[in-house]
């Protein structure tokens, strides 16, 4: 993850704490879901951004989980989600998000 | 996982869903954006 974001998101946990947040991808490839997932958790796994060594814990979810689907107003999901959903490959992210650091499945 | 009250990072992807995206499904779920992003892993 861009050295940056992992900047950005170091500093939106220091400012409100782990507790009250979430981070929801929407990665189709799953190198780059594991590595995102991974960074926000564990931390960085190429230990060259802020999160190297930085287990910030958080919990991390992709937009096309079901439970996720689930709280969403279904016409907004159809709008932002619904074409792009018809296009990438939707089983094979979910079983990746079941396998992020944290979930039982994993 | 409950969204409701929640703070949210998006970290949305140019090839699958994007920040912005996520950011307005979560907000319907009664969760508040705090940091949106789309990255590009090409």
């Amino acid at each position: 993850m861009d050295p940056e974001n992992q900047d950005r998101i170091k500093s939106l946990v220091d400012e409100h704490g782990a507790d009250d947040l979430v981070v929801v991808l929407g990665a189709a490839d799953l190198e780059a879901l594991e590595v995102a997932a991974e960074t926000v958790t564990l931390g960085d796994p190429a230990y060259v951004g802020p999160l190297a060594g930085v287990q910030l814990g958080l919990p991390v979810v992709h937009i096309l989980e079901e439970d996720v689907r689930q709280q969403v107003d279904p016409s907004i999901y159809d709008e932002q989600v619904g074409l792009l959903e018809m296009t990438l490959d939707v089983d094979q992210i979910k079983r990746a998000a079941a396998t992020f650091p944290g979930r039982d499945g994993a | 996982m409950k969204l409701d009250g929640k703070k949210v990072i998006a970290l949305g992807e140019r090839d699958g869903v994007p920040g912005p995206a996520i950011a307005e499904c979560v907000r319907s779920a009664g969760a508040e954006p705090v940091f949106v992003e789309t990255e590009c892993f090409v």
